[in-house]
């Protein structure tokens, strides 16, 4: 049986200036959790989009594979797309305080995905609704359903977007740092929520975030990305025990772990900034911050593999 | 899927700059037919000569080669009525600028810079003033008064301020907040200084946006006037009374209000064409 | 909410009295109002004895708060030249004129808002650029001679449509095309550019996250987010169109509000022109508050 999402050598870019994504490769099992994680701007966002098939005006996406359940993504038009999305596979955004319709109700929102795949009635649609809106911890969810969004809470609004994408029990659950946007507290709140929903309903689940303790906490596998590629793809455990790739490492130790670290030594950094990559750029896209850099890097980089399941794009010997 | 067609800014923008060239060289053409009109007509504008009147224009059959658009219900010389009432419309359109944008800019910028209760007062003024109807107004204005050019531009000038008004407030508001504002008050200059030396130079190229923009509706404004009997007084020939005294003849000659209709239009586009295009220039907002 | 709908009330209602004053102050400019009324040919006498006919000779401030008196209570004077009640006048023409601007709104707002949302749909395209280039030629096009232009094609070549009169609707299409002409670009940009935004915004990622169809994306979604700004300005622009119709009544001989005006300014029958003005202008007040209202309606946000 072949894997829940597959994407093979996907490259994405807007207009002829920019590409944002160039050659990643991950793969998404059912009931795993997959988490993508980097800097800002690396790509992460935006192999999501591409995925989901919903890049802003002007992206355009290219890949030699991308396969849902089988199913050949890049074959599918708008409206074969639009058939999965809301159903079989849901996403959940960053920005909770605006991407709901200011215009609407919170049950009109919701009702309206469950109606729109599987024809459900109204009543129906509203009894799953409110389930939902209880299952994923809101109080009164009857209230909410007639509330419109500007009432709600950012971590609230958040809680009704996973609700909303639930609706049509779908396999995969793509999730576009659902977190970063709202309060500490909240925040560990909505995580424990997506892993225990993930748990209950065997959900395949595409994390996308950039805090490593999120990922230590959640993933079942990590896919480390860095300026549109991904230069690292392990085992969470493997991952973290055995880093491979130089940015890796680096990103490791910008993290404190409590008892590893001692109290005196300095947390790491990675000096520099994430480089501007236009199409034709060759070679390691780190290779500028890279304290084992040399003349080589400049060159395409080989594909290698530490252990079973566990690659990493690097020149450096294992 | 593979690449989905990208958007691409490039022939919009062509197409802007082609539009704003237009627009320039129209209102360039009109500029110099309002200065040098006494030079350009080709016959007095004034004269009539019954004998020859409503001929027709060269393109119909049997026209006057010395009347290259024919002449009007009195004999007098089309071509150059047309062109002495660019001068009239520049004028005006001008005049009446310079009166609502000394007016507007002023208001907007108190109510901008200070705030407050001023600011409340300016926003009153607005808002009465947008449910004053502009026409009846004036038209009531020189009906009582008699027409004249200087009153009428004084009544343009009184009515038109308020887009001036609103845009000078609002980016009068953003400028104050800048940091170079900031850094002007810290140094201890005066309130007269930081108006006249921060804050006017920055507002400047959305007022000349707006002040084009402004220029068109008072020309459209003042043709509509004349049109009515209340505008620019005869026997000077604006387009609006052209039009108004050519109506009789329309039906059987409809290029007697064709002419006179067509260059008016074309101005007014041409106007807003070029302010269009300077907005793209500055990045100027025009919106309220 | 209902502050802030008291504020505009009061708003609203200094705005009417401002315009009250000035509607006065605008009609005493002239100096002398015996003289004018009184024609060229009259005497020194016919002149005192209109002056004391029409209250004239009291102070001036005197008539002032006699005519806000009357007006608050619904009198707004007799006509000198109809010699009948202004309030009667203005009642009699009212229909004339609301039928022609509620005509031009319809047709500007069935031409403009689906003209905007078919623009921005295809933003950058050459319809889109079209419909640009449309509302730049509407806003350059002087209505007066767009209704010649429409009388002489439709009226007088083809035969299609009635040129002057008020018997039928027939009467109104092409008034109301002139009118609707004026609000269409506005209206345009202001749906475009309004859907624009809308479609660049989260919910419609969201909404397209959840695979719905184009049309209640479009509609649904968007548009109802982009028509809160064009309600507003329709119904602001109603009470331009009210304003700006005399010169299409003028054009095409409606013997409406605007008319009645026009008349009244040669005849200096200035109880008549004070009248029309105050009551357009209140007419726009309370347009805008209605788009206050609607706005409320349509954004939840500001219903509270």
């Amino acid at each position: 049986m072949s894997a829940l999402l597959e994407v093979e050598q996907l490259e994405v870019g807007f207009g002829s200036r920019t590409s944002a994504v160039r050659g990643t490769s991950l793969t998404v099992e059912r009931g795993e959790t997959h988490c993508l994680v980097g800097e800002s701007g690396c790509g992460k966002s935006v192999t999501a989009l591409a995925v989901m098939n919903l890049l802003a005006r002007g992206g355009y996406r290219r890949a030699r594979r991308m396969s849902f359940q089988g199913e050949d993504l890049l074959k599918l038009n708008d409206r074969g797309m639009a058939r999965l999305r809301g159903n079989a596979m849901a996403m959940i955004f960053q920005e909770p305080m605006t991407s709901l319709n200011p215009a609407y109700t919170v049950g009109s929102q919701m009702t309206e995905v469950l109606r729109r795949h599987k024809g459900s009635s109204q009543r129906v649609a509203t009894d799953r609704a409110a389930d939902l809106l209880a299952r994923v911890g809101i109080t009164a969810p009857g209230l909410r359903l007639g509330q419109f969004p500007h009432q709600l809470s950012g971590g609230l609004r958040q809680r009704v977007m996973i609700a909303m994408a639930l609706m049509c029990d779908p396999q995969l659950l793509i999730a576009d740092e659902p977190t970063t946007a709202l309060d500490v507290t909240v925040q560990a709140q909505i995580l424990r929520l997506l892993a225990e929903l993930q748990r209950d309903l065997g959900l395949g689940m595409l994390l996308i975030t950039h805090d490593l303790g999120i990922v230590a906490r959640v993933a079942t596998r990590v896919s480390v990305m860095y300026a549109g590629e991904v230069v690292e793809s392990a085992a969470t455990a493997q991952l973290f025990s055995d880093p491979k790739h130089p940015y890796t490492q680096g990103l490791l130790r910008c993290v404190p772990v409590p008892g590893k670290q001692r109290q005196d030594e300095p947390l790491g950094s990675i000096p520099g900034t994430v480089p501007r990559i236009g199409p034709g750029f060759e070679g390691c896209g780190f290779r500028e911050r890279c304290s084992f850099a040399d003349a080589s890097c400049a060159q395409t980089v080989p594909h290698q593999t530490a252990a079973p399941g566990h690659d990493y794009l690097c020149r450096l010997a294992p | 899927m593979s690449a989905v067609a990208t958007v691409n800014a490039g022939p919009k923008r062509g197409w802007k700059s082609l539009s704003t060239w237009i627009g320039a060289v129209i209102v360039g053409a009109a500029m110099i037919c309002a200065i040098f009109a006494p030079l350009l007509v080709p016959h007095d504008p004034f004269a009539q000569d019954l004998a020859k009147r409503l001929q027709v224009p060269f393109w119909m059959a049997g026209t006057d080669p010395a009347h290259l658009l024919g002449t009007d219900q009195l004999g007098r010389d089309y071509l150059s009525r047309l062109i002495w009432g660019c001068r009239i419309s520049m004028l005006i359109g001008v005049t009446v600028t310079v009166v609502s944008g000394l007016i507007g800019i002023t208001i907007g910028v108190l109510g901008g810079f200070f705030g407050g209760r001023i600011d409340d007062a300016v926003l009153f003024a607005i808002t009465t003033r947008l449910s004053i109807p502009v026409v009846l107004v004036a038209l009531a204005v020189v009906g009582l008064l008699g027409t004249s050019m200087t009153l009428l531009v004084l009544t343009l000038g009184l009515l038109l301020w308020d887009r001036f008004a609103v845009v000078a407030r609002s980016t009068t508001m953003q400028v104050r907040n800048l940091d170079f504002v900031a850094a002007a008050w810290c140094a201890g200059c005066s309130r007269l200084r930081v108006l006249s030396r921060e804050v006017l130079p920055n507002i400047a190229s959305h007022l000349v946006v707006v002040a084009t923009l402004e220029i068109a509706l008072a020309i459209l404004l003042e043709a509509t006037l004349s049109f009515l009997g209340l505008g620019v007084p005869p026997p000077l020939p604006s387009w609006g009374l052209m039009i108004a005294e050519a109506k009789d003849y329309m039906f059987f000659s409809p290029w007697v209000i064709v002419i006179p209709g067509v260059a008016l239009f074309t101005l007014v586009l041409g106007i807003n064409l070029l302010g269009d295009g300077l907005r793209d220039l500055f990045g100027a907002r025009t919106d309220t | 909410m209902l502050s802030f709908l008291t504020r505009r009330l009061i708003v609203a209602l200094l705005v009417a009295a401002t315009v009250m004053t000035l509607a006065f102050v605008l009609t005493r400019l002239s100096g002398d109002l015996a003289t004018s009324i009184a024609g060229a040919n009259a005497t020194q006498a016919d002149i005192e004895v209109i002056r004391k006919a029409y209250g004239l000779d009291r102070p001036v401030l005197t008539q002032f708060f006699d005519w806000v008196g009357r007006a608050l209570t619904g009198d707004l004077g007799n006509s000198y030249f109809f010699q009948t009640r202004v309030s009667t006048l203005i009642a009699e023409r009212m229909p004339v004129t609301l039928t022609l601007g509620i005509t031009g709104l319809l047709i500007a707002l069935f031409v403009s808002i689906p003209l905007g949302i078919l623009a921005a749909v295809r933003e950058g395209t050459g319809f889109d650029r079209a419909v640009q280039m449309v509302a730049l030629l509407g806003q350059a096009m002087p209505s007066f001679w767009l209704g010649l232009l429409l009388m002489i094609t439709f009226g007088l070549q083809l035969g299609w449509l009635p040129i002057s009169g008020t018997g039928s609707w027939e009467n109104f299409v092409m008034p109301g095309v002139v009118l609707a002409f004026s609000a269409i670009p506005a209206l345009t940009r202001l749906t475009r550019a309004g859907m624009i935004q809308a479609m660049g915004s989260d919910y419609i990622r969201t909404a397209r996250a959840k695979g719905l169809s184009r049309a209640s994306i479009l509609l649904k979604h968007a548009l109802r987010n982009a028509a809160i700004p064009v309600v507003a300005i329709a119904a602001v622009q109603l009470g331009f169109m009210l304003g700006g119709s005399i010169v299409i009544e003028q054009v095409f001989a409606l013997h409406g509000v605007g008319f009645l005006a026009w008349e009244s300014i040669a005849k200096n029958d200035f109880p008549v022109v004070q009248a029309v003005v105050l009551v357009l202008a209140v007419i726009y007040v309370a347009l805008t508050m209605v788009a206050d209202l609607m706005n409320a309606v349509l954004d939840p946000r500001l219903r509270v």
